[in-house]
């Protein structure tokens, strides 16, 4: 089986300069302008952002393209069940109606759907680039570091430092308990029966659980006798201090977040409504 | 109080935890019933972790190992339900003090008590703090996301129910016993 996973890029650009704790806070930035707004503008001017940073970050859409490939799939099925679900969803939202496409039942294709529609995958799509980003330009060690320095207890951060550092060794572990029962004639295709096929998926899940919450008594006994969790404080290897481009990064997203939430207030809706 | 719930072997657990929760997203089992339905795995052990190391544990691994593993995955997080695997962590923990699952415990009444929990718990966050999210995030169509919650919600109460029982029983048996010892006399 394969587990495709985002992994950290290497490549000298300033995105991967910025350090972890200021990528956090401008993806976290973005995170909420994206969720609030619901302004076609908002979203065209984020997506466009995004897509420039990740020039800037000279990431190979080849090293991306399973997940975008994932993402398109979503949002097709989503706006095929919203259609499903509720065609008239875009007239409540806009107050007003324009029929293009006469079809029975209430399934009348309206333009008012149409831009509804095109809003939400606009929503979707427009986060893409920033959470992405952020996975592939950060150090997995340094983002631990980061955690800590925007305000998570270090305990947290340590535990997430734990969590990027065994995801790795867990899917090693996987792959062995799976060969070595699979050598032994366990057989988890959809040739078993399904009786059958859980049994063996149990054969390879409960030694991986097991073993995996062994580590936990190994891991917290070393940590024990080297005094972790003795102080306040903590200092991390990998954190680095804010230069420029940290502060440059942070409050142009914040100048974007407050903009936005402006022009929501202004206009008392989060909806550009370009129907009225 | 607050050492004695994140002490270094709950940190510890968290992050294991978490690492195994997102492996687990990618270890399905195929039903065969109805088409492309998976049996989902990581929530039964959700549950396990939960009842061992209590709501913290189980509220963190739930938020870290949904949202990380969202971002490794599709490059992308979906916060909505990521706050449910966070609460249904914590819901899922907050029995750990009544079953005594690590002194290998977990009788006819800790099935039901465990059982009412998660059921509880799970129903709240699916069929309602999933859609809601939705609804006030994306403006998704009401119809739509409540039977989206209703059904993925029905399916891990179902599974968390038989495979997540079965496992906490498993482990609770591999676990020594309390009094299992005798003196000689």
């Amino acid at each position: 089986m394969k587990m495709r996973m985002l992994t950290f890029i290497d490549r000298p650009t300033p995105i991967h300069k910025m350090t972890g704790a200021s990528k956090l806070i401008c993806f976290l930035l973005w995170s909420i302008i994206g969720m609030s707004t619901y302004d076609t503008w908002v979203l065209i001017f984020m997506l466009v952002t995004g897509l420039a940073v990740f020039a800037v970050s000279r990431i190979k859409f080849q090293e991306i393209s399973f997940v975008l490939i994932f993402i398109l799939i979503f949002l097709l099925l989503n706006d095929l069940a919203i259609y499903g679900f509720s065609p008239e969803q875009g007239v409540q939202i806009y107050g007003t109606r324009h029929v293009i496409l006469r079809l029975p039942g209430s399934y009348s294709l309206t333009l008012e759907q149409l831009f509804y529609e095109l809003n939400i995958s606009l929503k979707y799509f427009s986060m893409i680039p920033f959470a992405l980003l952020f996975i592939v330009t950060t150090q997995p060690s340094e983002f631990a570091a980061s955690l800590n320095k925007i305000g998570v207890s270090y305990r947290i951060s340590y535990a997430v430092a734990i969590t990027l550092r065994y995801i790795p060794d867990i899917q090693r572990d996987y792959q062995e308990i799976a060969q070595a029962q699979q050598a032994r004639g366990i057989d988890l295709s959809k040739k078993a029966r399904i009786g059958i096929r859980i049994k063996n998926a149990a054969a390879i899940v409960l030694p991986l659980i097991f073993s995996s919450l062994g580590r936990i008594e190994t891991i917290s006994n070393g940590m024990e006798l080297r005094g972790f969790g003795k102080k306040k404080m903590r200092t991390w290897y990998s954190a680095r201090t804010f230069a420029k481009r940290d502060y440059l990064g942070i409050a142009f997203s914040a100048a974007v977040l407050v903009l936005s939430l402006t022009i929501m207030l202004v206009r008392g809706s989060r909806y550009y409504n370009p129907f009225q | 109080m607050k050492k004695d719930l994140l002490n270094i072997r709950t940190i510890v657990a968290i992050g294991i935890g978490a690492a195994i929760f997102i492996v687990l997203r990618y270890i399905t089992i195929p039903v065969g019933i109805v088409p492309n339905t998976t049996v989902q795995l990581n929530y039964i052990f959700l549950a396990l972790i939960a009842v061992i190391y209590g709501p913290i544990a189980g509220g963190l691994i739930g938020l870290l190992g949904h949202s990380i593993g969202d971002a490794l995955q599709y490059g992308n997080v979906w916060w909505s339900w990521v706050i449910v695997s966070a609460l249904v962590g914590v819901g899922f923990g907050l029995i750990w003090r009544k079953l005594k699952i690590s002194e290998g415990i977990f009788g006819w009444k800790s099935v039901v008590l465990f059982n009412v929990v998660q059921i509880i718990t799970q129903a709240i966050g699916w069929f309602l703090v999933a859609p809601l999210g939705d609804i006030t995030i994306y403006a998704e169509p009401a119809k739509k996301v409540f039977l989206q919650g209703i059904v993925a919600g029905v399916l891990d109460i179902v599974t968390v129910g038989i495979f997540g029982t079965l496992l906490i029983w498993i482990y609770a048996k591999t676990q020594t016993k309390k009094g299992s010892l005798k003196k000689e006399e």
